[in-house]
C-alpha cells in the first residue's frame, strides 16, 4: 500500500513538477527544505494528494516541518485516512 | 509639492485614527495600523537609527518580511532624511552563502550605515557584515527599538528633506539587480501618484488588496507608498502565505470589499488553477473594480481563464485590467481604460516575426494575440524607436522609450549605467520591444535578457554563475534563459550546463545539484535543466554564451522529443 503510494506520488514529481520522468525518488530524499520543490508546485502536490488519496493539507503544512520526503507525506496520508 | 514626512504630519495631525495597514497572517486576526500607531512606532526606528549615527541622506537596508517591523522600519527611515531599500527576501529560510553574496552586491554601490533583521537572522548578518568591508555602523534587531516619547516633528530631520532628495532606493533580487538600486526622490515618487491615481481615478473610497512583496515597484507603490501617502486602506498578505493559500486573496476582497488589485500575469493562471470551490464559500467579488495585470507580459486568454473561472462569484470581466510599469519611472508608464476591456488583436505571426510589424491577422494565416497596455500616463510621454534612436510608424516593432516628470533620479551612485540608459533628450530606454496603435501601447518582447518568472525580474547571468557553482560543471558553459508556457501565464526557466562526461548518471547527478543549488540560492524554481556532454553550448565569435542561439537548439531537442 504505502509502496505504492509512494510509487504514485514519485511518478507526479518527476513527471509533472520536475519535467524529469526517469528522475528516481527515494522515500527519504528531502524535498522541500533542499529546494527540489518550490512553493509554486507546493499547492499542485496537495492537490494531487488529495484528488489522489482523498486527504486534505491544509496550506499550514505546506512547509518542510509537516513533510519534507515522501516517506513522511505518505505517513500523513495514511494517518488521515485511518481517522 | 510636498515631501514624505510632511504628509505623514498631516496625518499624524488631522486623521491619526484612520486606519493605514491592516496586515493579515494566517489563522491569526486581523491587525490593523492607524495612522498614529504608524508613525508612532517610525519614530521609534528614527530615534534608534539616530543613535547609532545613521544620518540623513544614508542608505539603511531593512531585511525583513511582511510585517509590521518592516513597515515601521522604513518609514522610519523617511522620518529620519535616511534611504530605506528592502532586501529582496529571497526564501523563509536565510541562506548564508547567498546572503553574504546579495550583500556585497548591495553594499557595493549603497554603502549604507545601517541594516534591520529579525532576531532569529541577528548572528549570521552581524556575521556577514563584519566580514565584508562595509560602512555599516549598526545593525538594529526588531526586538530592541526602544519606545520612544511622540514624535517632534519640530526636530524630525526628515522634514527638511527636499522634494528633489532621492527618498527610496529600490533593487530587482539577484547579485545583478542588488548592484544597480533605482533611487527615486520624493518629487518624482509624487508626480507618479497624482498621474496614476488619475489614470486609474484613485479614491479615498478604494480599498487595496495585496500579496505582492514590498521590495517590488508593483508590491513598493501601488499597494505600500500609493495607499499610505493618499490615505487609501490597503490589506496586506504575505506573499510566502498567498501562494500555499491563493483564495485568501479573493476571501480578503469579500471580506474588506476590496476595489482594487495589482496581480502578474501568472498569477491569474494560478488561481484560476489552483482555487477549489470549497475554500470560496460565501466569497462576493462584486466589489472589486479593477485587478491590474502588469510586471509581466500580459495574457487574454489568461484573463479569460480566470473570468470564466470566477464570474459565478460576482467577478466582472471589465474588471480585469492592463498596464506598463517599470520602476525607472517609479511604477506605471501606461494604463489601461479602467472602465472599459483591454484592447485585443490578433496580428500576423509571419509579419511580425520577420518585418518586426504588428499587422493585423489576415487569410487566416497564422497570428499572434496581443493585448493593449493602455496609453501613456498623463505625466508620461512614450516612443517607440529603432536601434538608432529614430522614431517608428504605428504597428512597427521598436524598442520602447519614454520620459516623464517621475523619472529615476539615477541607479544609485552608477553614473555609467545610468548614463548608457539615456537616449539624448532624457529619453530612458525600456529595453522592451513594443509598438503603438491608436494611441496604446503593445508589449511584444524584450532587448535586454532578463527573464520574468511570475512577475518578478530575473537576470540570467545570476543563473548562470550559481549553476557554475555545482561540482562538476565546465566553467563558463551554463545559459538560462525563459521559455514562456501558456498553461502557467509565465516564463519557466531553464538552465543548459555543460559537463566533461557523457556518462548518463553523473548528467543526473549534477542535474539534481543544479536545481537544488539555484533554488535554494535564488528562490527561482528551475523547471527545466539540461545537462549535456562536451560542446553542446554555442557561444559567440568573441567566446560569449549566446542565449538565443542555445534556446532555439534546446527548444528543437524538446519538440523533438530528445
Amino acid at each position: 500500500m504505502s509502496a505504492e503510494m509512494h510509487q504514485t506520488i514519485a511518478d507526479f514529481i518527476a513527471q509533472k513538477i520536475l519535467k524529469q520522468p526517469k528522475r528516481v525518488i527515494q522515500p527519504g530524499d528531502a524535498l522541500i527544505s533542499s529546494g527540489l520543490i518550490d512553493s509554486f508546485s507546493l499547492v499542485d502536490l496537495a492537490l494531487f494528494v488529495e484528488d489522489t488519496f482523498g486527504v486534505r493539507i491544509a496550506d499550514s503544512e505546506l512547509n518542510a516541518t509537516a513533510f519534507d520526503s515522501i516517506e513522511q507525506l505518505v505517513n500523513l496520508i495514511i494517518s488521515r485516512q485511518n481517522k | 509639492m510636498t515631501t514624505f514626512t510632511n504628509v505623514l504630519k498631516d496625518f499624524y495631525e488631522r486623521e491619526p485614527d484612520r486606519v493605514s495597514v491592516t496586515l493579515m497572517f494566517p489563522g491569526q486576526p486581523d491587525f490593523p495600523i492607524t495612522y498614529r500607531e504608524l508613525i508612532e512606532r517610525s519614530n521609534d526606528y528614527a530615534a534608534a537609527y539616530a543613535r547609532a549615527g545613521v544620518q540623513p541622506g544614508d542608505v539603511v537596508i531593512l531585511i525583513l518580511q511582511h510585517g509590521k517591523d518592516l513597515i515601521y522600519s522604513f518609514w522610519g527611515a523617511v522620518l529620519l532624511g535616511a534611504i530605506p531599500s528592502m532586501m529582496p527576501f529571497l526564501t523563509e529560510k536565510l541562506s548564508p552563502e547567498r546572503y553574504r553574496a546579495d550583500l556585497s552586491a548591495l553594499f557595493s554601490h549603497s554603502h549604507p550605515t545601517g541594516v534591520v533583521t529579525y532576531p532569529e537572522f541577528e548572528a549570521d548578518v552581524k556575521l556577514m557584515v563584519s566580514e565584508s568591508e562595509n560602512t555599516v555602523k549598526e545593525v538594529f534587531i526588531t526586538d530592541r527599538i526602544p519606545r520612544q516619547e511622540k514624535p517632534d516633528f519640530s526636530t524630525l530631520p526628515g522634514m527638511k528633506s527636499k522634494e528633489t532628495d532621492v527618498v527610496l532606493l529600490q533593487h530587482s533580487s539577484g547579485s545583478t539587480g542588488l548592484q544597480k538600486g533605482v533611487a527615486l526622490s520624493h518629487r518624482a515618487i509624487f508626480n507618479h501618484l497624482d498621474a496614476y491615481g488619475e489614470a486609474i481615478r484613485l479614491t479615498r473610497e478604494d480599498v487595496i488588496i495585496s500579496w505582492l512583496p514590498l521590495y517590488h515597484d508593483m508590491g513598493l507603490i501601488a499597494c505600500f507608498l500609493m495607499p499610505i501617502l493618499r490615505g487609501v486602506p490597503v490589506i496586506q498578505m504575505s506573499p510566502f502565505d498567498w501562494v500555499r493559500a491563493p483564495y485568501r486573496m479573493l476571501q480578503a476582497i469579500s471580506a474588506h470589499r476590496g476595489t482594487l488589485t495589482w496581480i502578474p500575469n501568472f498569477a491569474y493562471n494560478f488561481c484560476a488553477q489552483k482555487i477549489r470551490d470549497r475554500d470560496l464559500e460565501g466569497v462576493d467579488l462584486s466589489s472589486w473594480r479593477a485587478s491590474i495585470n502588469t510586471s509581466e507580459p500580459v495574457k487574454f486568454k489568461s484573463h479569460q481563464m480566470f473570468f470564466e473561472r470566477f464570474k459565478s462569484y460576482g467577478l466582472r470581466l471589465e474588471t480585469l485590467q492592463t498596464s506598463y510599469a517599470m520602476a525607472e519611472n517609479v511604477f506605471a508608464a501606461t494604463q489601461n481604460d479602467v472602465t472599459k476591456l483591454p484592447y485585443v488583436e490578433e496580428v500576423d505571426r509571419e509579419s511580425f516575426r520577420s518585418e518586426h510589424l504588428a499587422r493585423p491577422a489576415f487569410d487566416g494565416r497564422p497570428a499572434i494575440q496581443m493585448m493593449s497596455c493602455g496609453k501613456p500616463i498623463p505625466n508620461t510621454a512614450i516612443r517607440v524607436v529603432d536601434g538608432k534612436g529614430r522614431d517608428l510608424s504605428e504597428r512597427q516593432v521598436g524598442e520602447i522609450v519614454l520620459k516623464s516628470n517621475c523619472m529615476l533620479t539615477e541607479y544609485y551612485n552608477r553614473p555609467d549605467i545610468t548614463k548608457k540608459a539615456f537616449l539624448p533628450g532624457g529619453w530612458y530606454m525600456s529595453g522592451d520591444y513594443g509598438y503603438m496603435f491608436n494611441g496604446e501601447i503593445f508589449v511584444a518582447g524584450r532587448k535586454k535578457d532578463i527573464i520574468i518568472v511570475g512577475g518578478k525580474n530575473v537576470y540570467p547571468q545570476d543563473l548562470e554563475a550559481l549553476a557554475c557553482e555545482v561540482h562538476g560543471v565546465h566553467p563558463g558553459r551554463t545559459v538560462a534563459f525563459g521559455i514562456f508556457d501558456e498553461s502557467q501565464g509565465t516564463e519557466e526557466v531553464a538552465i543548459i550546463a555543460e559537463v566533461d562526461t557523457d556518462d548518463e548518471n553523473e548528467h543526473e547527478r549534477v542535474a539534481d545539484e543544479i536545481r537544488k543549488h539555484v533554488t535554494r540560492n535564488s528562490a527561482i524554481a528551475v523547471r527545466y535543466v539540461r545537462v549535456a556532454g562536451p560542446k553542446w553550448v554555442l557561444k559567440t565569435s568573441s567566446g560569449k554564451v549566446a542565449r538565443t542561439a542555445n534556446k532555439e537548439k534546446f527548444l528543437k531537442e524538446l519538440e523533438a522529443g530528445q
